[in-house]
């Protein structure tokens, strides 16, 4: 067992250390900062649309570049990092190695992200996550948008860095004794997330460059002006972010396949499965990306080609739900709280899926598209599977790496309050969506509904802060106060905590 | 695997199937959807930073409102002046992004008298939340 926090060590040593649970706490401590900031943004949003007019942020401006903020926070510098955290503490011990197979290139590629956290809050850009030209190049205020995509230049380096990392450890690094098929699925996750970074982030990355040149007024690949194509950037955009969902999903879906046998205390219902879905849904997630783009005036064979792509990737997500339901089914459940966090999350994302098939099918599209449904849906994944997961996972870790335990009852509330909140915010977004506010909107017009459906998200976004308070204090206070944890059985489930492969750090 | 694996490939199949049945009915009525019936009348939609302008067959410009015939059928040819903007009248399921640079076709057929919000649905800066029109169907012209 490797436990972190037990004895006390100068930060230093932790920050200068090479060690892959050393970089494992730096990323966890990192992106758990990060979610408390675009969480509070979160918050900004919903209080300043709780009713039509401004109220508490002044501006449109201000609020464009909030959401943009956001948006980007949560995705970059949350949901990744925290999958690297986890990734990093846990895939060289379940493949039986010492460390990372990189340990400093680990170490650079963690230390690549305070600073283009630090250039996006600097800057503050308001071009949406998206960046969308030619708005991006011609209107959008710089320094903020340059910084912005500067910031992101360098997450994407670091995420390239962190996947050839993973690939290496995983392929060539296991114990000899292990075949490819004996790896658990959460290092099955990290495989296939890393390798869908590898093949994906250089398209962005070469379009991020393109938008650079272009605000620079020295291209013109996005300016009509200059002769170039805003849809260009929205193909090469989307040839990235499209399978980028699915690098922030597996990972979540892998965490969940360490709680839900744990819990339910039987072997997982098909591990063959749960690695065929893997590999199929990093294939297909490449087959969907234009359904961003049906009302950019696509052809109808476009279009076709893309809802058929996009509807290829629902049975590879129904086998996971499938797995964890059998997993569960006649086990002998334990409702702790990593638990909670878990069966709640495969609840919503087959929630969020459900919402997807009605996006994809190509007319109703153009009822959704761009507006709050959208907000609502995506939003299901990535706070309802993704956010879920991963915290039923930082419970589920929690022991093991301070060698205490939380406070259950805190933990349960923090669910409990989460899930409510989730469910209020994000299937009111929906509903809101089908009424037909945009996205993206500082301010909207007294319409009945609409102030009814933001209201109860703004309630739901407020109940989910106070349960994250809580969240807070109890990972803070339980680090230090919290009772020691039996590391043999820190949940009382019977069998060893770590089951798979626990195996002492030499270096350690 | 020494147990039976049954129920997960009838589960599949049940999804497979759910999913043909989706894009089969989608592709169906997306075909009916962008058939533009004959005679349409057209109508010139200009989006620019934060205001929609509107140019009818008769060469009649409209700025912010649009006025249109109960029963007759119009194609909207959408393009931008700056940035990306998406023209919508979501009670009609209109629409369709206005981008510098093309012109982009979608068309519908107001069958009640009556007013309709016209909003833009991508974002384009500043005043985007404001960048909303009215749509007035009116009785036909003799």
């Amino acid at each position: 067992m490797v436990l972190e926090l037990q004895k006390p060590r100068p930060i230093w040593q932790i920050m200068f250390s090479t060690h892959h649970t050393d970089v494992g706490l730096l990323y966890l401590i990192m992106s758990l900062g990060f979610l408390f900031l675009g969480g509070a943004l979160a918050l900004a949003i919903r209080a300043e649309l709780f009713l039509p007019g401004a109220q508490i942020i002044g501006d449109a401006m201000t609020f464009n570049r909030i959401f943009t903020v956001h948006g980007t926070t949560l995705i970059f510098l949350f949901i990744i990092p925290f999958a690297s955290a986890v990734g990093n503490y846990f895939v060289p011990i379940m493949v039986r190695y010492k460390d990372m197979a990189y340990p400093k290139l680990n170490a650079i590629a963690f230390w690549m992200i305070p600073p283009s956290g630090a250039l996006i809050w600097l800057g503050f850009a308001d071009f949406t996550w998206y960046a969308t030209p030619p708005y991006s190049i011609i209107s959008a205020p710089g320094p903020a948008a340059d910084m912005w995509i500067f910031g992101l230049k360098i997450l994407g380096i670091s995420s390239v860095l962190g996947s050839i990392n993973f690939v290496v450890t995983i392929l060539k690094c296991k114990h000899p004794d292990m075949s490819i098929g004996q790896v658990p699925l959460l290092a099955w996750s990290f495989l296939s997330s890393s390798l869908i970074i590898l093949v994906a982030i250089p398209t962005f990355a070469a379009a991020l460059l393109m938008l650079l040149t272009d605000r620079l007024g020295v291209t013109g690949f996005f300016n009509p002006a200059m002769g170039g194509d805003p849809i260009a950037y929205a193909h090469l955009f989307w040839f990235t972010f499209h399978p980028e969902v699915y690098v922030l999903v597996i990972p979540a879906i892998g965490m969940m396949y360490e709680i839900i046998p744990r819990f339910s205390r039987k072997p997982i219902h098909s591990y063959g499965s749960g690695i065929f879905a893997f590999v199929l849904l990093s294939i297909v997630g490449f087959s969907s990306w234009a359904h961003h783009m049906y009302a950019t005036g696509m052809s109808f064979t476009e279009k076709t080609v893309f809802m058929v792509g996009t509807l290829a990737a629902v049975p590879a997500s129904a086998l996971h739900v499938f797995n964890f339901v059998a997993t569960m089914w006649n086990g002998r459940i334990r409702f702790s709280t990593p638990m909670m966090w878990a069966v709640g999350g495969i609840a919503l994302f087959f929630s969020a899926g459900a919402g997807g098939v009605a996006n994809a099918a190509m007319p109703l599209d153009f009822t959704t598209h761009d507006t709050y449904w959208v907000v609502g849906h995506f939003h299901l994944f990535v706070m309802g599977t993704i956010a879920f997961g991963s915290i039923g996972y930082l419970y589920y870790m929690y022991p093991y790496v301070t060698g205490r335990m939380y406070n259950e009852a805190m933990g349960k509330v923090h669910f409990v309050m989460s899930f409510i909140g989730t469910v209020l915010v994000f299937f009111t977004q929906h509903v809101l969506g089908l009424y037909g506010m945009p996205r993206r909107i500082f301010d909207y017009p007294p319409i009945p509904e609409w102030i009814a459906m933001n209201q109860i998200a703004s309630i739901g976004a407020m109940i989910i802060g106070v349960s994250m308070v809580i969240f807070l204090v109890n990972m803070v206070y339980s680090s230090g106060k919290g009772k020691p944890a039996n590391p043999e059985d820190p949940f009382g489930v019977g069998g060893k905590y770590y089951y798979p492969f626990e195996a002492k750090n030499p270096s350690h | 695997m020494a147990h039976s694996n049954w129920p997960e490939w009838i589960y599949v199949g049940v999804v497979i199937a759910l999913m043909c049945w989706v894009g089969a009915e989608a592709w169906e009525a997306e075909r009916l959807v962008e058939h533009v019936p004959e005679g349409a009348e057209i109508i010139k939609v200009t989006g620019q930073q934060w205001f929609w302008t509107f140019e009818h067959e008769d060469g009649t410009k409209e700025i912010g409102e649009l006025h249109v015939e109960k029963g007759k059928a119009y194609k909207f040819e959408i393009h931008s002046k700056d940035v990306n903007h998406s023209f919508n009248i979501h009670d009609y399921v209109v629409l369709m992004d206005a981008i510098p640079g093309r012109v982009n076709t979608v068309w519908f057929a107001p069958d009640a008298v009556g007013e309709h919000d016209i909003q833009c649905r991508e974002y384009c800066g500043l005043i985007h939340y404001n960048m909303r029109g009215t749509l007035i169907v009116e009785e036909p012209h003799s």
